[in-house]
């Protein structure tokens, strides 16, 4: 029989730590629902996502009954619809209510895949879609979107980054009654990747098989009580016990997607090694950071104890799982975290840190509220920082920020559950105005001579 | 196919007897029990097999949910698998 000690550890992880999967979810390919009737089109995307996905809410909540570990949310990502919708000589906003509807009748919580990837220049369907992007968002309530504007091998698109500050504000003045939610489901990456399973981001790459489960797991909560039992333990030790219970985390993940794939008949993808907070107050990322010494998340040493996270989280899931794949990292979205809500209430916390932090960790800039009257160009600006970050150090960075409009420095945005709440943040006014109107592709970055 | 009923909380007369019962409503054989009590603090970890179940074992996770609401105790049935992916390599 398995240990007692172990069953009564896996027991407390689960009922006192917050450990449980964040998302199961499954990848479907649009690309043979392409017609150029949108109504067609249309049909063929709803069928498909409810013949795949019919099963999938009642299998994860069979599997989290008898495993005893909570899935927060079953989830649907698809191909990109710029490409689904690129035959079609109409607005796609009906593939946004199409997907809304599928959603909802298969009874899963998020849809994403409302996506563009123009990392290189737009092609038929791209800006179609993305102007698009405001009305969709407004439009629906479940529908994620996300646009690719740079990776390593291509460099950055500008024009992509000016466009996308001008429709981030826009979708948050069109759901202004809602909170601004709309800018909430929308986010910009470089270096985005096919396998995601966490949103606003998730879609379903062209190079992914027909349908496939992906598995995100969190528990941040875990690794800060592991660490608590270690206060005067070395910083190689700390990495040690992080890398450790990553492990445990991950391997949860990996037979919770194993097991999902095997009933639902679907290839099982990947397990995205990710500790995802959310703004219950023992599952947060920004209090592993303080356990492990800062007073406040966003002092100096930040970066570096967040870089030993994020590296140690790696290490220790590699191992656990078959696949690995996604964002894998440590997120720090503001909003979601109850440590790092306090920590930009209480003024510790910066969005300059934050985007230093994004150089070290998983994504990006994420769930951050700034000021409504921030000019569209001061978003490109940030989008292109991060865009810049991603490209340069070869990983996925992404930005998620929401103008509250009609708000300033210090008020809250306040959207309950998974989403949390976030204080509005200082962002810097001076104007990368010129910088952005010279549209144009930033090259891509030379990868030797590193300094 | 084998689960972990694990049930934690104040010691009362008769847990043992409930939960077994209920193993025994539902066709699943108990293998091995493991009980200690320290200091009023009931805790009790049972392995049952539940390959040859009368109902469906998400049922079983209910019932069994719902006996330690009502004695006012925890009570986990969870898959063995969990444990074992967890804490072995």
């Amino acid at each position: 029989m398995i240990n007692v000690h172990d069953i009564l550890e896996t027991i407390r992880m689960i009922q006192d730590e917050c450990l449980d999967i964040r998302t199961i979810t499954m990848g479907i390919s649009l690309l043979d629902c392409i017609d150029s009737d949108i109504d067609k089109a249309c049909t063929k995307v709803y069928d498909k996502i409810t013949r795949c996905a019919q099963n999938l809410v009642k299998v994860g909540e069979d599997i989290e009954k008898e495993f005893g570990i909570p899935i927060i949310n079953k989830r649907l990502s698809v191909t990109p619809i710029a490409i689904v919708s690129a035959a079609c000589n109409a607005s796609p906003v009906k593939f946004a209510l199409t997907m809304e509807k599928a959603a909802k009748a298969c009874g899963v919580n998020l849809i994403g895949g409302y996506s563009a990837l123009v990392q290189k220049g737009f092609s038929a369907g791209d800006e179609r879609l993305i102007e698009s992007i405001p009305e969709a968002l407004a439009s629906t309530t479940c529908v994620c979107s996300s646009v690719n504007v740079g990776s390593t091998k291509t460099g950055i698109n500008l024009d992509a980054c000016r466009m996308m500050g001008r429709i981030v504000k826009k979708t948050a003045e069109l759901t202004v009654d809602n909170q601004c939610f709309g800018a909430a489901k929308l986010v910009v990456f470089c270096n985005a990747v096919e396998d995601n399973p966490f949103m606003a981001g998730a879609f379903h790459g062209v190079g992914e098989p027909d349908c496939i489960i992906n598995v995100g797991v969190s528990g941040p909560g875990v690794v800060r009580s592991a660490l608590r039992k270690y206060p005067d333990a070395d910083i190689t030790q700390i990495s040690d016990v992080i890398k450790k219970t990553s492990y445990k985390i991950t391997r949860v993940g990996q037979l919770v997607g194993v097991t999902a794939s095997e009933r639902l008949g679907v290839p099982f993808g990947i397990v995205d090694l990710s500790l995802a907070p959310t703004p219950a107050v023992g599952d947060s990322v920004a209090y592993i950071l303080e356990e492990i010494g800062l007073e406040k998340c966003g002092a100096c040493g930040t970066t570096a104890t967040l870089a030993l996270l994020n590296d140690a989280v790696k290490k220790g899931g590699v191992m656990a799982c078959s696949r690995i794949g996604g964002l894998s990292g440590a997120f720090i979205p503001v909003s979601e975290d109850a440590g790092m809500i306090a920590a930009a209430e209480c003024g510790a916390l910066a969005i300059e840190k934050l985007e230093a932090m994004t150089a070290v960790c998983s994504v990006g800039l994420d769930m951050i509220c700034i000021p409504g009257d921030t000019t569209e160009d001061v978003i490109s600006g940030i989008i292109a920082d991060e865009a810049a970050i991603g490209m340069v150090n070869s990983k996925t960075t992404a930005v998620r920020v929401i103008p509250a409009i009609g708000m300033k420095e210090g008020d809250v945005l306040d959207w309950g559950g998974l989403f949390g709440r976030g204080p509005v943040m200082k962002v810097n006014t001076y104007s990368p105005s010129k910088f952005i109107s010279r549209g144009g592709q930033i090259p891509a970055p030379l990868h030797s001579l590193k300094n | 196919m084998r689960a972990v009923v694990t049930v934690i909380g104040k010691d009362t007369v008769g847990i043992l007897t409930k939960v077994s019962g209920i193993c025994t409503e539902y066709n699943a054989n108990v293998i091995e029990v493991t009980q200690s009590v320290l200091q009023d603090m009931f805790a009790m970890i049972m392995l049952v097999d539940i390959s040859k179940l009368n109902k469906d074992f998400t049922e079983l996770v209910t019932r069994m949910t719902k006996l330690g609401e009502e004695l006012g105790l925890q009570i986990h049935t969870m898959h063995e698998e969990i444990f074992e992916s967890m804490h072995r390599i």
